[in-house]
Protein backbone atom coordinates (compact mmCIF):
# COMPACT_ATOMS: atom_id res chain seq x y z
CA UNK A 1 0.00 0.00 0.00
CA UNK A 2 1.42 3.11 -0.84
CA UNK A 3 1.51 6.45 1.06
CA UNK A 4 -1.18 8.21 -0.81
CA UNK A 5 -3.45 4.79 -0.17
CA UNK A 6 -2.96 4.47 3.58
CA UNK A 7 -4.04 8.11 3.41
CA UNK A 8 -6.71 8.07 1.44
CA UNK A 9 -7.51 4.58 3.50
CA UNK A 10 -7.78 7.02 6.79
CA UNK A 11 -9.39 9.42 5.28
CA UNK A 12 -12.37 7.25 4.20
CA UNK A 13 -12.55 5.78 7.77
CA UNK A 14 -13.52 9.61 8.65
CA UNK A 15 -16.76 8.97 6.47
CA UNK A 16 -19.79 9.94 8.47
CA UNK A 17 -18.14 10.44 11.85
CA UNK A 18 -18.64 13.79 13.03
CA UNK A 19 -15.13 16.44 13.79
CA UNK A 20 -14.77 19.89 14.65
CA UNK A 21 -17.47 20.47 16.88
CA UNK A 22 -16.66 24.76 17.14
CA UNK A 23 -18.37 27.44 18.29
CA UNK A 24 -18.25 31.02 16.41
CA UNK A 25 -15.99 33.24 17.22
CA UNK A 26 -18.62 36.27 17.16
CA UNK A 27 -21.86 37.21 18.10
CA UNK A 28 -24.07 37.36 14.73
CA UNK A 29 -24.65 41.05 14.48
CA UNK A 30 -26.41 43.56 12.05
CA UNK A 31 -23.58 45.73 10.22
CA UNK A 32 -22.30 42.36 8.50
CA UNK A 33 -25.66 41.16 7.45
CA UNK A 34 -25.69 45.03 6.07
CA UNK A 35 -22.45 44.35 3.97
CA UNK A 36 -23.25 41.25 2.78
CA UNK A 37 -26.73 42.77 1.85
CA UNK A 38 -25.09 45.77 0.31
CA UNK A 39 -22.38 43.14 -1.48
CA UNK A 40 -25.34 41.63 -3.57
CA UNK A 41 -27.31 45.01 -3.75
CA UNK A 42 -30.25 42.82 -1.19
CA UNK A 43 -32.95 45.64 -0.96
CA UNK A 44 -34.81 43.42 1.12
CA UNK A 45 -37.21 45.48 3.53
CA UNK A 46 -36.57 42.40 6.36
CA UNK A 47 -33.04 43.28 6.65
CA UNK A 48 -33.22 47.11 6.20
CA UNK A 49 -36.39 47.99 8.00
CA UNK A 50 -37.33 47.51 11.71
CA UNK A 51 -41.47 47.26 10.77
CA UNK A 52 -40.95 44.86 8.34
CA UNK A 53 -38.98 42.49 10.80
CA UNK A 54 -41.03 43.37 13.80
CA UNK A 55 -43.99 42.51 11.75
CA UNK A 56 -42.61 39.44 10.04
CA UNK A 57 -40.00 37.88 11.87
CA UNK A 58 -40.40 39.04 15.44
CA UNK A 59 -37.21 41.50 14.73
CA UNK A 60 -34.31 41.40 12.82
CA UNK A 61 -32.70 38.70 11.35
CA UNK A 62 -29.88 37.64 8.92
CA UNK A 63 -30.54 36.42 5.38
CA UNK A 64 -30.30 32.76 5.54
CA UNK A 65 -27.52 32.54 3.00
CA UNK A 66 -25.75 34.13 5.44
CA UNK A 67 -25.59 30.62 7.40
CA UNK A 68 -21.55 30.07 6.57
CA UNK A 69 -20.74 33.55 7.54
CA UNK A 70 -21.26 33.16 11.78
CA UNK A 71 -18.74 30.44 11.69
CA UNK A 72 -15.67 31.71 9.36
CA UNK A 73 -12.94 32.27 12.06
CA UNK A 74 -11.02 35.36 11.94
CA UNK A 75 -7.87 35.55 9.99
CA UNK A 76 -5.92 36.79 12.98
CA UNK A 77 -6.77 36.52 16.70
CA UNK A 78 -4.45 37.34 19.69
CA UNK A 79 -2.18 34.02 20.29
CA UNK A 80 -3.24 32.24 17.40
CA UNK A 81 -0.04 31.34 16.01
CA UNK A 82 -1.54 29.06 12.80
CA UNK A 83 -3.94 30.53 10.55
CA UNK A 84 -7.86 29.14 11.83
CA UNK A 85 -9.32 27.58 8.73
CA UNK A 86 -13.15 27.45 8.12
CA UNK A 87 -14.07 23.78 7.23
CA UNK A 88 -11.40 22.42 8.38
CA UNK A 89 -12.46 18.82 6.75
CA UNK A 90 -11.90 20.10 3.61
CA UNK A 91 -7.99 21.44 4.64
CA UNK A 92 -6.88 17.96 6.25
CA UNK A 93 -8.14 16.34 2.85
CA UNK A 94 -5.97 18.15 0.54
CA UNK A 95 -2.90 18.09 3.14
CA UNK A 96 -3.41 14.28 3.26
CA UNK A 97 -3.81 13.45 -0.18
CA UNK A 98 -1.35 15.38 -1.38
CA UNK A 99 -3.56 17.40 -3.51
CA UNK A 100 -2.43 21.02 -3.67
CA UNK A 101 -4.92 23.34 -5.19
CA UNK A 102 -9.04 22.70 -4.30
CA UNK A 103 -11.90 24.27 -5.44
CA UNK A 104 -15.73 23.73 -4.37
CA UNK A 105 -18.35 22.80 -7.07
CA UNK A 106 -21.30 22.14 -5.48
CA UNK A 107 -23.25 23.46 -2.81
CA UNK A 108 -26.52 22.97 -1.09
CA UNK A 109 -27.85 24.42 2.02
CA UNK A 110 -31.35 23.77 3.62
CA UNK A 111 -32.48 26.40 6.16
CA UNK A 112 -34.31 25.43 9.76
CA UNK A 113 -34.24 28.18 12.33
CA UNK A 114 -33.99 31.71 11.72
CA UNK A 115 -30.60 33.50 12.87
CA UNK A 116 -31.04 36.17 14.98
CA UNK A 117 -28.78 38.90 16.07
CA UNK A 118 -26.71 37.96 19.38
CA UNK A 119 -26.75 34.34 18.24
CA UNK A 120 -23.59 32.79 18.81
CA UNK A 121 -23.42 29.15 16.37
CA UNK A 122 -22.39 25.70 16.61
CA UNK A 123 -20.97 23.97 14.23
CA UNK A 124 -19.60 20.65 13.40
CA UNK A 125 -18.48 18.82 9.91
CA UNK A 126 -19.10 15.59 8.57
CA UNK A 127 -16.94 13.87 5.69
CA UNK A 128 -19.41 12.07 3.68
CA UNK A 129 -17.71 10.98 0.48
CA UNK A 130 -13.85 10.85 -1.13
CA UNK A 131 -14.26 9.42 -4.84
CA UNK A 132 -11.84 7.58 -6.81
CA UNK A 133 -9.34 9.89 -8.92
CA UNK A 134 -10.86 11.92 -11.59
CA UNK A 135 -9.44 14.20 -14.33
CA UNK A 136 -11.22 17.48 -15.44
CA UNK A 137 -9.61 20.37 -16.90
CA UNK A 138 -8.11 21.91 -13.83
CA UNK A 139 -6.26 18.50 -12.90
CA UNK A 140 -6.04 15.22 -11.55
CA UNK A 141 -7.47 14.96 -7.94
CA UNK A 142 -10.93 13.96 -5.84
CA UNK A 143 -14.12 14.96 -5.23
CA UNK A 144 -15.52 14.82 -1.87
CA UNK A 145 -18.44 15.98 0.02
CA UNK A 146 -18.16 17.90 3.19
CA UNK A 147 -21.21 18.08 5.36
CA UNK A 148 -21.74 21.33 7.89
CA UNK A 149 -24.55 21.07 10.64
CA UNK A 150 -25.20 24.76 12.44
CA UNK A 151 -27.27 24.67 15.34
CA UNK A 152 -27.82 27.92 17.65
CA UNK A 153 -27.11 28.77 21.09
CA UNK A 154 -30.28 27.07 22.33
CA UNK A 155 -29.57 23.70 20.26
CA UNK A 156 -31.83 24.76 17.68
CA UNK A 157 -30.83 23.02 14.29
CA UNK A 158 -30.10 25.87 12.07
CA UNK A 159 -29.22 24.48 8.53
CA UNK A 160 -27.45 21.88 7.45
CA UNK A 161 -25.31 22.40 4.53
CA UNK A 162 -23.22 20.08 2.14
CA UNK A 163 -19.73 21.39 0.09
CA UNK A 164 -18.64 19.16 -2.93
CA UNK A 165 -14.96 19.76 -2.92
CA UNK A 166 -12.46 19.23 -5.78
CA UNK A 167 -8.90 19.00 -4.81
CA UNK A 168 -6.45 18.45 -7.66
CA UNK A 169 -2.61 18.48 -8.97
CA UNK A 170 -2.66 20.81 -12.06
CA UNK A 171 -1.36 19.09 -14.66
CA UNK A 172 1.92 19.85 -15.76
CA UNK A 173 1.54 21.10 -19.06
CA UNK A 174 0.34 24.41 -17.41
CA UNK A 175 3.73 24.55 -15.43
CA UNK A 176 2.67 23.78 -12.30
CA UNK B 1 -46.22 38.57 15.12
CA UNK B 2 -48.61 40.17 12.86
CA UNK B 3 -48.62 40.13 9.18
CA UNK B 4 -49.58 43.94 8.31
CA UNK B 5 -46.80 44.09 5.92
CA UNK B 6 -47.98 44.02 1.99
CA UNK B 7 -47.72 40.79 0.65
CA UNK B 8 -46.06 40.94 -2.93
CA UNK B 9 -46.78 37.40 -4.49
CA UNK B 10 -48.67 34.84 -3.43
CA UNK B 11 -49.14 31.16 -4.39
CA UNK B 12 -51.69 31.53 -6.39
CA UNK B 13 -49.97 34.11 -8.33
CA UNK B 14 -47.67 31.69 -9.75
CA UNK B 15 -47.77 29.31 -12.71
CA UNK B 16 -45.23 26.09 -13.27
CA UNK B 17 -43.10 27.61 -16.55
CA UNK B 18 -43.74 30.79 -15.29
CA UNK B 19 -40.08 32.83 -15.69
CA UNK B 20 -39.20 35.40 -13.37
CA UNK B 21 -37.24 38.46 -14.56
CA UNK B 22 -33.90 38.69 -15.06
CA UNK B 23 -31.32 40.30 -13.49
CA UNK B 24 -28.18 41.26 -14.89
CA UNK B 25 -24.73 42.98 -13.46
CA UNK B 26 -21.19 43.88 -14.00
CA UNK B 27 -18.60 41.95 -11.89
CA UNK B 28 -16.25 44.31 -10.84
CA UNK B 29 -12.82 43.32 -8.77
CA UNK B 30 -14.60 44.86 -6.38
CA UNK B 31 -18.31 42.86 -6.39
CA UNK B 32 -15.43 39.91 -5.86
CA UNK B 33 -13.61 41.15 -3.17
CA UNK B 34 -16.62 42.62 -1.43
CA UNK B 35 -18.00 39.28 -1.77
CA UNK B 36 -15.28 37.38 -0.08
CA UNK B 37 -15.00 40.07 2.47
CA UNK B 38 -18.87 40.29 3.21
CA UNK B 39 -18.95 36.36 3.56
CA UNK B 40 -15.81 36.30 5.85
CA UNK B 41 -13.38 34.12 3.05
CA UNK B 42 -10.18 34.91 3.38
CA UNK B 43 -8.86 32.40 0.74
CA UNK B 44 -6.68 34.26 -1.52
CA UNK B 45 -8.21 32.69 -4.62
CA UNK B 46 -10.93 35.69 -4.17
CA UNK B 47 -8.97 38.90 -3.31
CA UNK B 48 -4.81 38.15 -5.32
CA UNK B 49 -4.62 37.80 -8.93
CA UNK B 50 -1.39 36.30 -8.62
CA UNK B 51 -2.68 33.16 -6.52
CA UNK B 52 -5.54 32.59 -9.02
CA UNK B 53 -3.20 32.70 -11.55
CA UNK B 54 -0.54 30.74 -10.35
CA UNK B 55 -2.12 28.13 -8.00
CA UNK B 56 -5.37 27.87 -9.15
CA UNK B 57 -5.31 27.95 -13.05
CA UNK B 58 -8.00 30.57 -13.61
CA UNK B 59 -7.83 33.69 -15.80
CA UNK B 60 -9.02 35.60 -12.45
CA UNK B 61 -9.86 36.31 -9.06
CA UNK B 62 -13.49 34.56 -8.95
CA UNK B 63 -17.04 34.67 -7.06
CA UNK B 64 -16.54 32.99 -3.95
CA UNK B 65 -19.17 30.07 -2.87
CA UNK B 66 -21.22 31.83 -0.44
CA UNK B 67 -21.33 35.24 -1.93
CA UNK B 68 -23.27 33.08 -5.31
CA UNK B 69 -25.48 31.96 -2.27
CA UNK B 70 -26.12 35.45 -1.55
CA UNK B 71 -26.50 36.45 -5.11
CA UNK B 72 -29.14 33.98 -5.68
CA UNK B 73 -31.08 34.81 -2.52
CA UNK B 74 -31.23 38.36 -3.92
CA UNK B 75 -32.14 37.31 -6.88
CA UNK B 76 -35.02 35.17 -5.64
CA UNK B 77 -36.55 37.55 -2.76
CA UNK B 78 -36.57 40.77 -5.11
CA UNK B 79 -39.33 38.47 -6.98
CA UNK B 80 -41.08 37.41 -4.05
CA UNK B 81 -40.80 40.30 -1.05
CA UNK B 82 -39.98 39.79 2.09
CA UNK B 83 -42.54 37.31 3.16
CA UNK B 84 -40.68 34.64 0.68
CA UNK B 85 -38.52 32.45 2.68
CA UNK B 86 -35.76 30.44 1.54
CA UNK B 87 -36.64 26.95 2.27
CA UNK B 88 -33.53 24.88 0.65
CA UNK B 89 -30.87 25.69 -2.06
CA UNK B 90 -28.60 23.68 -4.04
CA UNK B 91 -26.12 25.37 -7.03
CA UNK B 92 -23.18 23.68 -8.88
CA UNK B 93 -20.86 25.62 -10.16
CA UNK B 94 -19.20 24.62 -13.58
CA UNK B 95 -17.11 27.71 -14.30
CA UNK B 96 -16.44 30.64 -12.49
CA UNK B 97 -17.18 34.50 -12.89
CA UNK B 98 -14.47 36.63 -13.11
CA UNK B 99 -14.17 40.55 -12.88
CA UNK B 100 -15.33 41.71 -16.17
CA UNK B 101 -18.25 39.24 -16.64
CA UNK B 102 -21.82 40.02 -17.06
CA UNK B 103 -23.98 37.57 -15.14
CA UNK B 104 -27.28 37.00 -15.46
CA UNK B 105 -29.60 35.59 -13.59
CA UNK B 106 -32.59 33.82 -15.03
CA UNK B 107 -35.15 31.81 -13.58
CA UNK B 108 -38.59 29.40 -14.33
CA UNK B 109 -40.66 28.53 -12.09
CA UNK B 110 -40.28 24.62 -11.84
CA UNK B 111 -43.28 23.65 -9.26
CA UNK B 112 -45.42 24.98 -7.15
CA UNK B 113 -47.22 23.02 -4.13
CA UNK B 114 -48.49 23.01 -0.63
CA UNK B 115 -47.07 20.21 1.78
CA UNK B 116 -48.49 18.22 4.26
CA UNK B 117 -48.78 20.95 6.95
CA UNK B 118 -50.26 23.72 4.47
CA UNK B 119 -46.88 25.66 3.82
CA UNK B 120 -46.93 26.59 -0.03
CA UNK B 121 -43.78 26.39 -1.68
CA UNK B 122 -42.31 27.61 -4.96
CA UNK B 123 -39.12 25.37 -7.03
CA UNK B 124 -37.18 27.78 -9.04
CA UNK B 125 -34.69 26.56 -11.53
CA UNK B 126 -32.53 29.43 -11.51
CA UNK B 127 -29.10 29.60 -14.13
CA UNK B 128 -26.12 32.30 -13.52
CA UNK B 129 -24.59 32.88 -17.27
CA UNK B 130 -21.91 34.83 -18.87
CA UNK B 131 -21.91 35.60 -22.75
CA UNK B 132 -24.50 32.90 -23.12
CA UNK B 133 -22.45 30.10 -21.11
CA UNK B 134 -23.94 28.51 -18.10
CA UNK B 135 -21.68 29.00 -14.94
CA UNK B 136 -23.98 28.17 -12.51
CA UNK B 137 -26.83 26.22 -12.24
CA UNK B 138 -29.22 26.34 -8.99
CA UNK B 139 -32.36 24.66 -7.53
CA UNK B 140 -34.26 26.96 -4.94
CA UNK B 141 -37.22 25.65 -3.08
CA UNK B 142 -39.17 28.87 -1.34
CA UNK B 143 -42.03 29.38 0.95
CA UNK B 144 -44.47 31.93 0.05
CA UNK B 145 -48.36 32.60 1.78
CA UNK B 146 -50.97 31.30 0.31
CA UNK B 147 -53.32 34.22 1.33
CA UNK B 148 -52.98 37.88 2.28
CA UNK B 149 -52.15 37.34 6.20
CA UNK B 150 -50.18 34.13 5.91
CA UNK B 151 -46.69 34.22 6.65
CA UNK B 152 -44.08 31.63 6.30
CA UNK B 153 -41.96 33.21 8.28
CA UNK B 154 -44.46 32.47 11.78
CA UNK B 155 -43.66 28.69 10.75
CA UNK B 156 -40.94 26.83 13.20
CA UNK B 157 -40.08 23.09 14.17
CA UNK B 158 -42.87 20.24 12.44
CA UNK B 159 -44.78 23.52 10.97
CA UNK B 160 -41.91 24.17 8.58
CA UNK B 161 -40.23 21.54 6.53
CA UNK B 162 -37.89 22.97 4.02
CA UNK B 163 -37.30 19.94 2.45
CA UNK B 164 -40.19 18.01 0.10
Amino acid sequence: MTTTDAALAEMRDLIGEEQYHEVGEFPVERSYVWTSCASVENGNPLYWDDEVADALTNGPIAPPSMVSVWFRPHHWAPGRTVEALPLQVHFDLKAALDLPEAVMTDNTIEFHTPVRMGDVLRTHQVLRSVSDEKTTKLGTGRFWVIEVVYANQDGDLVAVESYTGFGYRRRKAEGS
Amino acid sequence: MSTSVKTQLLLDDITVGQALPDLSYKVTATTVVLGAMATRDWRPMHHDKDFAVERNGTQDIFLNTPNQAAWFERYLTEWTGPHGRLARVTFRMKGSVFPGDTMVLSGVVESVDVDHVGCGFVTVAVSLSVDGLVKTTCTARMALPRFADDNPWSRSRDQWRPSP
